[in-house]
């Protein structure tokens, strides 16, 4: 029955046992969609692990019968996938390192350095930014073309090293740290350089981390850049070399488990990083809207 | 201060702080502006002379000999009657209904498990954010090839309706479209026989019949799979926001007697909006963009129903060497993305009656710089 205490809040006045079903159903809820968003996953890795008739015959079951590693055998033998992880991890660092060493240059001269034209510089910035990325696949390709760099590692690295995106995360941050400890540093006779090297850079740790991952997931990642950048088949990335194995001249029947298992080999390092570094990943998804 | 150059020698400590700092500035941003310039504001320069040119991808397209068409490109897309009007809107239907669909659905999905994860009396806040963000971090093909073998014939999905005694289409060959189907179903129209009003005649080469396709089943695999990768992303925006609602102000209104639902439409809301507002606009401008899913699952195919303005450019210009067509429809993208862009923007304006959001003052430039910093489809990545 209701008592004084609980007729404010409702007919019924069993409190309790209201919050007890919408607990239950809210943990209904977010285990059914849990379920949706992972079991993919579950599906990818059991049936890399299948014999071809059995991914056919059983693709929900996670469980493969018998176990076959002959997927990944082909995967490793057949196919170029040994040279897309090579090519993948040597433009992923490089493109990593770039952009975190750049981009955190020039963040630090348009948030620090009093120089000349740096506001309609960082307007520019932010403009460029603003060009959908689909809008310039085709333009890419005359650039790159017309310098004779179309198809060569320099292509797939040159143009994505530097990200305005990660400029921009960068110059949010050093306005947001003290300048009291950089000015100390230059008054004592520290160059420009010398200062951001030594003193600023190792205090900006929390978001060179996040740059590191947010490139280092956005290069692994990228697929729309190399079509554009290379044709050679030497020079495909994983994602590039991935895309042609499903859907362009290398189509091999339907091979579901050497196709899981290599699309598994890109999904691995950046699964990992999300595992260890989650926090970072959150915060570089929440960059924009915090700080805009 | 810094005005004047040929006096530095002379006040020398104050000159000169502003020459280094001038210097200084210029050499740490050198290696952006290059880079920036060089394959950003010199490719969409170059790209505008391509597309009024018919270069067919041999030799420099700044030689004499390419034939200059002027508007040409852009007009075909529009006005002639041909396949170049044909194929672009019919990419412009699929995308609109893409849209159509994809955006309200990763908004309200998002929204909903940040509201979920966010409720206080649920444990395990962590684990269901993670596995909730999980697609969106991964690789868009590795997912594609993932969700096709989950759509395969013989598949996941069909076996999964299988179970309940349902017999699945042929995901990724069935081009029908999905109103056409419905309508039949409700005994509306007869979709193997359609109504000669309907096709008979329509805007832009396409019949009405046509345009009121809905999208076709295979585009719909598409759309799940992007609806799926997205959600996580923006449903940690939403749970950033949640989490700056004071707590105050919803014990206050849970005092007033307020119920859930009315606590959420008239408290939660509101306090949303800002974030609303950019998910709205990053979901517009990352869904009109949507490429990768659509090179590794469909290419366009079945009869043309999953093809988009991205892809459809892509294809005219390094499949059919049609640079000049290809680079006029990213450009029309390009326009397409900036004045949805405007309009929501508009809307957003007039429904807020003119009070511009508190703190989180977003400018369309910052929202798709945001999108383009997790470019692909993401969003769409896509």
């Amino acid at each position: 029955m209701a008592t004084v205490k609980s007729a404010g809040k409702g007919p019924g006045g069993s409190e309790a046992a209201r919050s007890l079903v919408s607990v239950f159903t809210g943990y209904c809820v977010l285990i059914f969609f849990a379920l949706v968003f992972l079991y993919p996953f579950v599906i990818q890795i059991g049936n890399s692990f299948k014999t071809e008739p059995d991914a056919a015959a059983h693709p929900l079951s996670p469980f493969p019968d018998p176990f076959s590693t002959s997927g990944y055998e082909k995967a490793f033998l057949n196919t170029d996938l040994p040279l897309w992880l090579g090519n993948s991890l040597l433009v992923t660092v490089i493109v990593t390192l770039g952009r975190v060493l750049l981009d955190s240059m020039a963040g630090y001269a348009l948030a620090r350095l009093r120089f000349r034209g740096r506001r309609a510089l960082f307007s520019a910035i932010i403009a460029v930014m603003a060009v959908p990325g689909v809008v310039l696949f085709i333009p890419k390709f005359l650039v790159l073309n017309q310098l004779g760099l179309y198809d060569s590692y320099t292509a797939l690295i040159l143009p994505v090293i530097v990200d305005a995106a990660g400029v921009f995360i960068m110059k949010q941050f050093f306005e947001s740290i003290p300048v009291s400890v950089e000015e100390a540093a230059r008054i004592d006779g520290a160059g420009v350089f010398r200062t951001f090297w030594s003193v600023v850079l190792p205090m900006a740790r929390p978001a060179l981390i996040t740059l590191t991952i947010i490139s280092f997931q956005g290069t692994w990642n990228e697929f729309p850049h190399t079509l554009v950048a290379v044709q050679s088949p030497e020079l495909f990335t994983l994602p590039r070399g991935l895309a042609d194995l499903v859907s362009g001249s290398l189509g091999t029947g339907t091979q579901y488990p050497l196709k899981l298992g290599a699309a598994l080999m890109a999904t691995v390092p950046v699964a990992l990083i999300f595992v260890v570094f989650q926090r970072y990943f959150v915060r570089g998804a929440n960059e924009g809207s915090d700080k805009g | 201060m810094a005005g004047t150059t040929i006096p530095a020698r002379r006040g020398r400590f104050r000159g000169s702080t502003a020459m280094r700092d001038n210097l200084a500035g210029w050499l740490f941003v050198a290696p952006v502006v290059i880079i920036l310039g060089l394959f950003m504001l010199l490719p969409i320069l170059m790209a505008l002379w391509v597309s009024l040119t018919d270069w067919n991808g041999q030799g420099s397209p700044f030689r004499s000999g390419v034939p200059f068409v002027g508007t040409g490109n852009y007009t075909r897309l529009f006005t002639e009657d041909g396949l170049a009007r044909q194929d672009f809107m019919t990419s412009i239907r699929n995308n609109i209904y893409y849209v159509a669909i994809v955006v309200p659905a990763q908004t309200v999905l998002a929204l909903g498990l940040a509201v979920i994860v966010n409720s206080r009396m649920l444990k395990g806040k962590t684990f269901f954010r993670a596995a909730f963000f999980f697609p969106s971090v991964t690789s868009s093909v590795a997912i594609s090839v993932v969700f096709l073998f989950i759509f395969a014939n013989s598949g996941a999905v069909t076996s999964l309706l299988g179970v309940f005694g349902i017999d699945g289409p042929d995901w990724f060959s069935d081009s029908r479209g999905i109103l056409h189907l419905l309508l039949g179903a409700v005994g509306l129209v007869d979709p193997s026989a359609p109504p000669a009003a309907l096709t008979s005649g329509g805007p832009f080469g396409l019949s009405w019949w046509e345009w009121l396709s809905g999208p076709s089943v295979a585009m719909t695999t598409i759309i799940m799979l992007v609806v799926w990768t997205t959600s996580g992303t923006f449903m940690l925006m939403f749970l950033a926001a949640l989490q700056d609602i004071p707590v105050t102000l919803e014990e206050a209104s849970m005092l007033d007697g307020a119920g859930r639902w009315q606590r959420f439409r008239y408290v939660t809301l509101p306090m949303l909006k800002p974030t609303l507002f950019l998910v709205l606009t990053l979901g517009l401008i990352s869904t009109w963009q949507v490429f990768d899913q659509i090179y590794v699952m469909s290419q366009g195919k079945p009869s043309k129903t999953t093809l988009t303005p991205a892809f459809l450019s892509y294809q005219t210009a390094f499949r059919s060497f049609d640079y000049g067509s290809g680079t006029a429809i990213s450009f029309v993208l390009f326009m397409i993305i900036v004045v949805m862009t405007l309009i929501q923007r508009w809307i957003m304006r007039e429904r807020n009656g003119g009070s511009r959001p508190r703190r989180h003052a977003h400018t369309p430039a910052h929202a798709s710089a945001h999108a383009s910093a997790r470019t692909s489809a993401r969003t769409g990545r896509s």
